[in-house]
Order: C-alpha cells, then structure tokens, then sequence
C-alpha cells in the first residue's frame, strides 16, 4: 500500500462527489435558493426590526443582511454537512457504499475522504453565494476571501463529520428527515447565526448558554472574524474539538468490529 | 487457494446465521452457493467483504486473513452486489474511472484494463453514455467489469442476473466460467438458479446457515442419490428452486 495509492483514491472520491453534484442540477439550484431567500427576504424584513449594535469584528453599524451573510453560509455548510450523509444513508440502501467500502483502504480514510469531498462541494456552493451577495452589496476584502477558506474548510469538516456520525446511526432514509428536524433547525436557530449571542441573552439566559456551546454557533463565529481577515480563537479551538470528537465517534460508527454496523448487523 | 472459509459461525442478536461453515475454492473453480432465500448467502458474503464482523472461525483471502491483513485481502477480490451499485447519471467510463482511483490504478494503466474489460464484454462503443441509458443486462455487464479491472484473484458474485432476460443472463455465465477456465480465476457465484451451473463446476449448498453438501455437482448428487442438481438441492434444504 503506497501513499499514491491513497492519494489517487482520495482524489477520485472527491472527483466522484463533484461530478455528482453537478450533474444534479436541482440540488446545486435549492443549496443556493435556500441562503439567497434568506438573504433577500428574511433580513430585508427584519432589517428595520433588529438593531445591530457594534460589536466584534465589527467596527461600524451594519446593516442586518451583513450580519447574517456568515450565518448563511454556515447554513450551506450544514445542509451540505446533513445532505452528504443524506447520500450516505442513500448510497448504503442502494449498495454503492459497499463499493467503497470493500476498496483495499482502511475504512477511516474512505470516510475522511468521503468527507473531504463533501467539504469541497461546500465550499464551491459558498463562493457562488458569497460572489451573489458581493454584487448585493455585501462584500468583504480581498484578504477577507482569502483568510475564509481555511475557516470553511475546518467549519465543513466538523458540520460534515457530524452528518457521517448520524449517518451512521441512520437505518434508513426515513427516519432522516426526523433528523433534519431535529438537528438542523435547533442547530440553526439556536445559534449566532441570524442574531447576535447577547440579543438571546436579553430573552433568555439557558437559551443564550445553549446557542454559545452550539458548535454552529462557533463554526459561524469563525467563518464572521475570518470574513474581517480575524482570527477568532476561541471559535477556532472549539470548532476543532467538535470536528475531532464527531469524526473519532463517525469512525468508531463505521467500523465493523466496534460500531453500529456490528450492533444492527448491517451496512 | 483463492478463498478459505474454515469454521465460520455469525449470529445476528442471538439468531444463528451461519453455523460452523468450511468451504475453499481454488483458482480457476466457478463455485456456485446455493440456498433457500434466508440460507445465510449475503450474510456470508458480508462477511467474506468484511462489510460485517466476526468472531468465530476464519477466512483467508489468497493467504490473507480477512480480519487480520484487511487491506491486503480485499486488494484481490472483485464484488458484483446483488444490488445495483454503479451511479447512474455518471458515464460507463466515470464509474469505472472511480473505481480504478479506488483500488489506486494510474491513469494509464486504469485506460487500458477499462478498454480491455468493456471491449471484453463488447461495451467499449459505449463507454461515454450514461448509466441511466443502459438496459439491466448492459448495467451488470459494466458492473462485472468493474469488478475485474484490478485483476482480482477471486470475484465474488451475488445473484448477479436477478431480473435479466435470457439472453443477457446467458452472457453473463459464459462469460464467467470463460474467465475461470481461461484466467484461472476464482468465482463465487450465489445463485437461485440452476440452470447457471455447468457440470464442472463446484457446489456449496447452504441451509439455515449449515453447508449440507459440497463439492463437484457428480459428488453432490452421488452423495444425495439423485440424478439433477435440482433434485439434490431439492433433497437437502426440502425446498424448491426456481428452474
């Protein structure tokens, strides 16, 4: 077993999930509907009814749409972190998964290359929504872009290794949508995303506790300093932990002898 | 020896599967495994891919321990899944280039054996459509060149020509026992139907997880005193198999 052995599997992985993604039009359509409705409906309604007070990274009053555009492309991530394993769950009822599976590679590379994939779509549906809102208006520096790659990358990866952790306890497609449910919207809603930490404190103290430990909380935070060319380090440690602690528990999901596949007998 | 299965038993809480199952193939033997639905076929297949794990007995893949040298082990097998497994808005070729990444093949190399392995089966001219454009017979036909194109020792293949019409299954299993007798490769071959097998071939019948009967399909029916495989299969797991 060589390193370009490894090397090639992972890029034609990634090469896999890419090609997938484009020639699924409708999916590529609604990852960027979802932000853009958001972004040019909810906040311009809300627009007037939420204040922003100034507050890091930001140094002036900002408008509402600025606010949240970090917040959305943390939801892109989330949704591609959920719909990722979504085709996992898929793949395995379908069989394709096996193919993966019984390649001649530890499982836990095929599972970190699975999500690499998944983190590149991310990223690609991020740049088309962060080029729409910068011709809205809403645009970072040039150095802002660049110091928001690496942020992406590491909040994909914690959002998708939480997708292939429940994706390993998914039995079947049906009951992802009750994780849709209760995962991603606490996720979203109970975060920084769409208001500022200190507006859920005025309402309510346990829900302001919640959304700080919300690693999308964090996740969003990180992505909003790095958009500002900041490092945030705090979001940045406790965004990592959460990656490796999801991925180690996705791992252990997925292996044959420890895991839920030994538990239920299946793959 | 291609595979050695010695002394597996699997349960799935608390219920057997497979009891205390010991077979081997050679190279160059078309084995089929034979079995009433719920005999334990997929689970031993799951096992012989490691897609499952288990705790009693061994399996050995050309030398290497299934469990131990993982790795090594499946770098020598080819799988055919019962279920489709190939993408269907991707090209003949994506599929097989995916593969070909998968096992680590250089391009040039990866070119070559998809050309060899599609020209084989006469897919080749149709190579850049989609999957989604091709009828069941022409799916598995890809599907079981994908499962050569690393060259393996051993493919692996379950009830690949479910829901195919005559003509497309008959392909199918000339194809595979040409490969056998020619390339010296082993097969595995779960099946329902008998008509697939040769009177060369080899045969594990299974039942509610036991091995009933192996061997030659002559030793099987000497030892069950039958004159047709049907008859003996019929004989040992009291139940019929379509013909």
């Amino acid at each position: 077993m060589n390193i370009l052995h490894y090397w090639r599997a992972m890029w034609g992985i990634i090469g896999r999930e890419l090609l997938r993604y484009l020639k699924q039009r409708e999916r590529f359509i609604s990852a960027l509907v979802r932000p853009l409705i958001w972004l040019f409906v909810f906040a311009a309604g809300f627009r007037a009814a939420l204040g922003i007070a100034i507050a890091p990274p930001y140094e002036t009053y900002i408008l509402y749409e600025v606010y949240i555009t970090p917040g959305l492309a943390g939801m892109i991530q989330l949704f591609n972190g959920m719909q990722s394993s979504l085709s996992m769950v898929y793949d395995r009822e379908m069989g394709s998964m096996r193919i993966l599976l019984v390649s001649p590679l530890p499982r836990w590379f095929l599972l970190i290359s699975k999500l690499l994939a998944g983190v590149a779509v991310s990223i690609f549906q991020v740049a088309v929504f962060l080029a729409i809102a910068w011709f809205y208006e809403i645009q970072a520096t040039w150095y802002g872009y660049l110091w928001v790659i690496p942020a992406l990358v590491l909040s994909g990866l914690m959002l998708g290794a939480l997708g292939l952790l429940l994706s390993s306890f998914i039995k079947q497609l049906e009951n992802f949508a009750g994780v849709m449910n209760f995962v991603i919207f606490p996720m979203f809603f109970m975060s920084s995303a769409l208001y500022p930490l200190w507006k859920l404190k005025e309402s309510s103290e346990l829900l302001h506790t919640l959304a700080r430990y919300n690693p999308f909380s964090q996740a969003v935070e990180l992505i909003r300093f790095a958009l500002y060319e900041q490092f945030n380090q705090e979001a940045f440690i406790f965004t990592l932990i959460s990656f490796l602690v999801f991925i180690l528990l996705a791992i252990i999901g997925y292996n044959p002898s420890k895991g839920m596949m030994k538990r239920k007998g299946r793959v | 020896m291609a595979l050695l299965v010695e002394n597996i038993s699997f349960s799935y809480s608390g219920k057997k599967a497979l009891d205390d199952v010991s077979f081997r193939i050679n190279p160059g033997d078309c084995t089929f495994l034979l079995g009433p639905n719920g005999a334990g076929k997929s689970t031993l297949f799951s096992l012989i891919t490691r897609l499952y794990d288990y705790r009693q007995g061994k399996i050995s893949l050309c030398g290497f321990d299934v469990k131990k040298q993982t790795t090594k082990a499946l770098a020598k097998l080819g799988v055919v899944f019962q279920q489709p497994t190939l993408d269907l808005d991707l090209s003949v070729m994506q599929n097989l280039r995916y593969h070909t990444a998968l096992q680590g093949m250089a391009r040039k190399q990866a070119k070559q054996r998809i050309q060899e392995e599609l020209e084989r089966l006469n897919m080749y001219e149709r190579r850049f459509e989609k999957i989604r454009q091709l009828n069941g017979g022409h799916r598995r036909r890809v599907e079981i060149a994908r499962a050569l194109l690393h060259r393996p020792s051993l493919l692996l293949l379950d009830e690949p020509t479910v829901g195919l019409d005559v003509p497309s299954r008959q392909a199918i299993v000339e194809h595979v026992h040409q490969l056998a007798s020619e390339q010296g490769l082993a097969v595995l071959w779960a099946s329902h139907l008998i008509d697939e097998i040769e009177s060369s071939d080899q045969l594990v019948i299974l039942d509610k997880g036991i091995v009933k009967a192996q061997g030659g399909v002559d030793t099987v029916q000497k030892a069950t005193q039958t004159t047709s495989i049907n008859d003996a299969f019929f004989q040992l797991t009291q139940a019929g198999l379509a013909k």
